[in-house]
């Protein structure tokens, strides 16, 4: 049996700040809170490597700062790069001798959807493949927001962009969400986890997991966003839990090859729940839910059979 | 003089590719990340067998693109190591964005690059397109002309880019082929830790600590994104006096220093040829038969790219009557198209001194040059100099149009 999780309730959470207060994300975003969480996880003893996008705007308008831990942008594509590189001097130089080799410090690559499936995929598998003792999280708030909300390949099937319009032959995104998390699973690593900031603690402990394993980790964080998903600010969390709750996003774990669901879900709802609070879906036929209905069903299905049990109960309200 | 006695040499038979290796581990590199393209390779593959052989103590990087192994040296030098990468034409243009972060961040990496010429047509073959593309970035560019002034010069561009006056990152550049893959006799030191003096190991730039941390690569607004710049500039005029000061200290430690400009016979010369890299060599021993003939030819090997030693070549331009460029890349579109030639122009302008500068564009995809080439361009310049001909644009030497 699983031992007990570390973080249980907002009791648990430590008082520490290592993201100050007056950055410039919007009202609402979601992204401040699971980065504000993740440094509370990760505590001092850390280097941010983060990726151009939302985050590393808003935070660090020269000559000011949120990061009360050592950080570095370098480009759009390449944190895994960086971090691989920060990775190996810092072996370096303890083999050297040039600093403690009793020291352990956590390296996190911090990146955004578009960063991370689309133009930073190649650095990230090459991170992955060579085994770096990196976490690397992914921010996804399902578009290219920092540029004005254009489509990634994290952007859901249907979802409105202003580079994939509803128009009057095509209707949003016609593709799917790649499904980057089993990709990266696919890399056989010893942690990948997907979470969401609905379920906090689920997620402080997954940041725990990842960077306490000795190899590459990756966490996939939901982060749902006002201004490209439109909905009211205030709704940020609540519909990070209704992701979860209809199943759209399903809150699991691979360790060391063990996949298992670490939110289960008695009760499903309809997904219709979720779309109707996003402007972004407010185009959706009920033809169309009922599609993607169909198709989270099915996932869903195979959610339980692969864990062997029901994790995710059935549909109900 | 006592340093000098400390360092023994032993003379190896090596290629410029493996004399920059040796160099990378004499300096007691930490991290290493590179990419595989020709003709660069066997530089990493030599250095990966030191680490391999325990001779070099450092981690390697084994990137999936050169794109990653500029970002990986970025991330590497930003915690404070000491860190290299090579690469040449096609590497080196996909790493162009992170050329300017590099310097824009003021970390003192450095790069060797066997010069080559670019796509499309593919040609593996030698010149110096790639290196050219590199002069707006903020790098320190040296070129080498032998393998020895190779293996001094890395050693040099890590004392040079650590410089607090300088951090800014350095490039070193050969002939890709003909350099890269030839042997010659080289002095290297017998023991590693030689030059333990030289560049001592002493991370002074901004690096990323727990125990203080920074922010690196913050936004900028238009508020302060150009006095980064300027600082940028100001960082390059001092590297100019900082390379000298660099030469003259190796020269002094260990008896090797190759100046800023190398230079010969310009003292009243009619005619004064000025190139870069390998093509030196050629040039020196075709310009012996016509001296024997009683021709008064100055030489000069710029062996610092940027920043450009303008008010050096300025004076040698006010010795002789003309100059002769040789370059091996092209800037497409313009008259005068040796990317050399137009910087010799413009610094003769800024100090106000006439003179004939002649462009030749030569050995571009590594188009043989003779000495019969060089002997048959000194005909035509003194032709074009005794009809008082401006030149109106860059001569394409030896082209089928
Ligand atoms: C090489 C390169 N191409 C394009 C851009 C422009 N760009 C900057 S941020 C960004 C979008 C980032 O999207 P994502 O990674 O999803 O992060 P978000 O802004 O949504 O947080 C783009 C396209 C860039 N900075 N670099
Ligand atoms: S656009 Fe979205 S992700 Fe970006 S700061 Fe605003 S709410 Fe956050
Ligand atoms: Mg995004």
């Amino acid at each position: 049996m699983m031992a007990k999780p570390y973080f249980r309730t907002v009791y648990d959470v430590p008082r520490e700040e290592y993201l100050a207060p007056g950055h410039g994300l919007c009202a609402g975003c979601t992204a401040g809170t699971i980065v504000k969480l993740l440094l509370k996880v990760a505590g001092p003893n850390t280097i941010v490597v983060n990726a151009t996008g939302c985050v590393e705007v808003s935070t660090t308008p020269f000559p000011y700062t949120s990061w009360k831990v050592p950080w570095i942008h370098v480009a759009f594509e390449n944190t895994a790069a960086v971090a691989s590189g920060i990775e190996s001097a810092l072996k370096a130089l303890k083999a050297k001798g040039m600093i403690d080799p009793a020291k352990r410090i956590n390296i996190i690559a911090l990146a955004g959807d578009g960063g991370t499936y689309d133009i930073g995929f190649q650095a990230l598998s090459g991170m992955l493949e060579r085994g770096h003792k990196v976490m690397y999280v992914l921010y996804d708030n399902e578009a290219y927001m920092n540029t004005g909300i254009q489509r990634s390949g994290g952007t859901p099937e249907y979802a409105w962009t202003t580079t994939t319009p509803v128009g009057k032959i095509l209707k949003g995104k016609v593709q799917q969400k790649k499904p980057i998390a089993e990709i990266v699973a696919a890399h056989r690593i010893p942690y990948v986890a997907t979470a969401n900031p609905g379920y906090f603690a689920d997620m402080m402990n997954k940041f725990k997991k990842g960077l306490e394993v000795e190899g590459p980790s990756f966490v996939h964080v939901l982060q749902p966003c006002t201004t490209g998903w439109k909905f009211d600010p205030r709704y940020g969390i609540v519909l990070a839990r209704l992701a979860t709750e209809t199943a759209l996003w399903i809150n699991w774990q691979q360790e060391e090859g063990q996949f298992s669901v670490t939110v289960s879900v008695p009760r499903r709802k309809h997904v219709k729940h979720y779309f109707e609070l996003q402007g972004r879906f407010s185009h959706l036929t009920e033809e169309d839910i009922e599609k993607i209905q169909k198709e989270v069903d099915l996932e869903v299905d195979r959610i339980n059979k692969l864990v062997g049990r029901t994790v995710i109960g059935p549909l109900v309200e | 003089m006592e340093s000098v006695l400390k360092v023994t040499w032993k003379r190896l038979p090596l290629s410029t590719n493996f004399a920059i290796a040796q160099a990378v581990k004499d300096s007691d590199v930490d991290v290493v990340s590179a990419y595989p393209i020709t003709p660069q390779t066997t530089v990493v593959e030599r250095i990966s067998e030191f680490i391999a052989n325990g001779e070099l103590k450092a981690e390697m990087i084994h990137v999936e693109s050169e794109h990653s192994a500029m970002s990986a040296a970025i991330g590497a030098s930003a915690v404070g190591a000491r860190t290299f990468t090579a690469t040449a034409a096609q590497g080196l243009e996909l790493m162009h964005e992170l050329l300017h972060i590099a310097s824009g961040l003021r970390l003192p990496i450095v790069m060797s690059v066997a010069a080559r010429a670019l796509s499309a047509p593919l040609s593996i073959w030698g010149d110096y397109s790639d290196v050219m593309n590199v002069r707006d970035t903020s790098w320190i560019i040296i070129i080498a002309s032998t393998a020895q002034e190779a293996y001094d010069s890395v050693i040099q561009a890590y004392r040079i880019a650590e410089d607090p006056r300088v951090f800014l990152p350095v490039l070193v550049a050969y002939d890709g082929y003909a350099m890269s893959h030839t042997y010659e006799p080289v002095y290297v030191s017998e023991k590693s830790d030689a030059f333990k003096d030289y560049i001592p190991k002493n991370p002074r730039w901004y690096t990323l600590n727990p125990e203080k941390p920074i922010t690196m690569g913050a936004m900028a607004s238009p508020e302060w994104f150009y006095e980064f710049k300027y600082q940028q500039v100001v960082a390059m005029k001092n590297a100019l006096d900082v390379v000298k000061e660099a030469d003259d200290e190796y020269g002094k430690r260990y008896e090797r220093k190759y100046g800023i400009i190398e230079e010969e016979g310009v003292e009243g010369s009619d005619i004064t040829f000025v190139t870069y890299g390998g093509l030196y060599g050629t040039l020196k021993e075709s310009i012996e038969e016509l001296r024997k003939k009683g021709e008064q030819i100055g030489l000069a090997r710029i062996r610092l790219f940027r920043p450009f030693p303008s008010e050096m070549l300025a004076d040698i331009a006010e010795k002789a009557k003309a100059l002769v460029v040789l370059d091996r890349a092209i800037t497409f579109g313009v008259n005068i198209s040796g990317p050399v030639a137009r910087e010799i122009i413009s610094s003769l302008y800024a100090r106000g001194i006439e003179r004939n500068v002649y462009s030749f564009i030569v050995g571009i995809g590594q188009r043989t040059v003779t000495e019969k080439d060089i002997i048959a361009i000194y005909e035509k310049v003194k032709e074009m100099l005794a009809s008082h001909e401006r030149q109106k644009e860059s001569i394409y030497w030896g082209v089928r149009e």
